[in-house]
């Protein structure tokens, strides 16, 4: 089992959350974050003074999926995700030793 | 006829005549519809004041604009009204008699009124509980200036001594002095200036007299914490909701009608048009000037200068709104939303002093710019016998008329050193006497004021906005 892990653009969403149906995916968890990467950020001005924007709005998400369908959870998550300009985030995978469905009591893959 | 039609509203002469009568009634009808829409220009002044500070003070500053309503009104309930207007009879609505006299000075040269105390007495009538209503929404306004330029940092029982003290002495000085029939109204007699000092409905009276405050009351708490850094340089704080500051500006827009409109005093007095159109022509000067200076200043459009800019022309416009051309409400406008974004740069850039809403500048410079404005634009069609002149017409110097600029640079000067000492004082005494002066601990202020002194966050779901 492997957790899907990508912050991406919060315009980008809707795409994404599309895509990732598409792909077999159940489920998914989204949270709301804020963040730097290599960008760091732009200037702004307000009442003529400066300031700086380096935390900027994006998206977390998180997916529990199969061993099985990871990749192609991966390839169609950074196809949907991208722009191709500065920002578009970064999706990586862990792995994942015990998962629990808590109204069940299942576990392993019968719990994704 | 226009000038017939004036004067007939003006001079009451055959007062049981029921057209007379009628027109009383329907004037002060008028007088009580602008006191609404004054009231509710505390509205605009609560949402343009929160949505320009940050989201951990939302609930200090909303409860500030929110409370100084009822602490300025009972303060000029108890004393301050008698103080400004204990002499002022007009009865264009009816208020055929004054309800007191002079309490400090005579002729000339009176300082102060008496009578009509918390209005109680057989004078006080239905026009008389009219005109106080009005006025009493005057003084509100004023006193919730300063609570732009000390927001995020002052402490709120102090700000409450601010409200009371505001509504009882510190407004009815200059109201007594400027609409009261005071000294400076009487400065076409006593030193032969213009109508005397004329300000039609309070750029001095109401938004120099209040912007005076905000600086003196911001120069007392200093700036806030992190807004100037190590160099000295001034750094953004940026507002945590924008609309919710344009919305309030429009909502001042419409309270603004009941402001400079019904400042005839009389339905009957068809020139309330006029400045309720001049009012209009400021505000959309004001502000497209204000967008466009910023840009070239900035690259960019700023709300927040936006909104400080249609304010500014508002506050310039206020003044002269019924003595002026509309091309000259215009100009009015105009020259406001520069003036007001340079002053913000100046006051912050070069005084170092921190006004989170920009107060100071808005009310305060560009009061004094329209307080002037009056004795550089009024073309002489209106206010005959203004002040109780033998004027025909209050008229600037476009009319080569210089003894009005006179009468405006002085009472415009009599504000500022006059409010300004009383202001400081004020505030550098309750500083002195308050247990740990009237600033708001760096504990406080740091955690946002909405806990340690409000005791409720405005916006609890949202961890982000602490």
């Amino acid at each position: 089992m492997k957790l899907i892990t990508a912050i991406v653009k919060p315009f980008k969403l809707d795409e994404i959350k599309d895509a990732l149906k598409a792909a077999g995916v159940n489920g998914i968890t989204v949270t709301e974050a804020r963040g730097f990467g290599r960008q760091g950020g732009h200037v702004e001005t307000y009442r003529g003074a400066e300031y700086k924007v380096d935390l900027v709005p994006k998206v977390r998400l998180e997916i529990l999926v199969d061993q099985a369908i990871a990749d192609k959870v991966v390839n169609a998550l950074v196809k949907a995700a991208g722009t191709g300009k500065i920002g578009d985030g970064k999706v990586w995978v862990t792995e994942v030793s015990r998962v629990v469905r808590i109204r069940t009591g299942e576990e392993g893959p019968e719990a994704i | 006829m226009k000038e017939l039609f004036h004067n007939l509203a003006q001079v009451t002469v055959i007062e049981d005549d029921p057209v007379v009568i009628l027109g009383q009634q329907i004037s002060l009808m008028w007088i009580v519809i602008g006191a609404a829409l004054v009231i509710f220009m505390q509205a605009g002044f609560a949402l343009v004041e929160t949505g320009f500070c940050r989201a951990k003070h939302a609930v200090h500053v909303v409860s500030t604009n929110f409370a100084v309503f009822g602490l300025g009104f009972i303060g000029f309930f108890f004393i301050g009204f008698a103080f400004a207007f204990g002499g002022f009879s007009y009865s264009a609505f009816g208020m055929t008699a004054p309800v007191g006299k002079a309490l400090i000075g005579s002729g000339d040269w009176i300082f102060l009124w008496q009578g009509g105390w918390a209005l109680s007495g057989n004078a006080i009538t239905p026009a008389v509980l009219g005109f106080f209503l009005y006025m009493v929404a005057f003084m509100d306004t004023t006193a919730t200036i300063p609570t732009g330029s000390m927001a995020e940092r002052w402490k709120w029982k102090s700000f409450v001594a601010w409200g009371l003290f505001c509504g009882a002495v510190y407004y009815p000085i200059i109201a007594a002095w400027t609409w009261g029939g005071g000294w400076l109204a009487r400065t076409w007699s006593s030193m032969s200036l213009g109508a005397g000092y004329v300000d039609f409905a309070g750029s001095g009276v109401v938004h120099t007299v209040g912007g005076v405050a905000a600086l003196t009351g911001a120069i007392v708490l200093g700036p806030r914490i992190g807004k100037f850094d190590k160099d000295g340089k001034a750094r953004a704080m940026p507002g945590h909701h924008i609309p919710m500051a344009m919305i309030g500006s429009f909502i001042l827009l419409f309270g603004w009608f009941g402001f400079n409109a019904a400042s005839t005093f009389a339905a009957t007095d068809v020139q309330f048009a006029t400045a309720a159109t001049n009012t209009a022509i400021a505000a959309a000067f004001g502000a497209i000037t204000a967008m466009m200076w910023i840009t070239r200043r900035t690259g960019k459009p700023d709300p927040a200068m936006m909104v400080n800019g249609m304010l500014g022309g508002l506050v310039a416009v206020t003044g002269a709104c019924a003595f002026v051309a509309p091309w000259a409400a215009a100009v009015i406008g105009i020259v406001a939303g520069v003036l007001v974004i340079e002053a913000v740069f100046f006051i912050e850039r070069k005084l170092k002093i921190d006004d989170p809403v920009g107060a100071i500048a808005v009310h305060g410079v560009c009061g004094v710019f329209g307080v002037l404005a009056v004795g550089i634009f009024a073309n002489g069609s209106y206010g005959a016998g203004w002040n109780g002149s033998g004027s025909t017409g209050v008229s600037g110097i476009i009319k080569g008329d210089w003894g009005q600029l006179g009468a405006q640079a002085l009472g415009a000067g009599v504000i500022i050193v006059v409010n300004g000492l009383l202001s400081y004082t004020f505030f550098k005494l309750q500083n002195k006497f308050t247990k740990g002066g009237i600033r708001s601990s760096a504990e406080d202020e740091i955690q946002g004021l909405d806990i340690p002194e409000m005791g409720v966050y405005a916006y609890p779901e949202f961890a982000g906005a602490r």
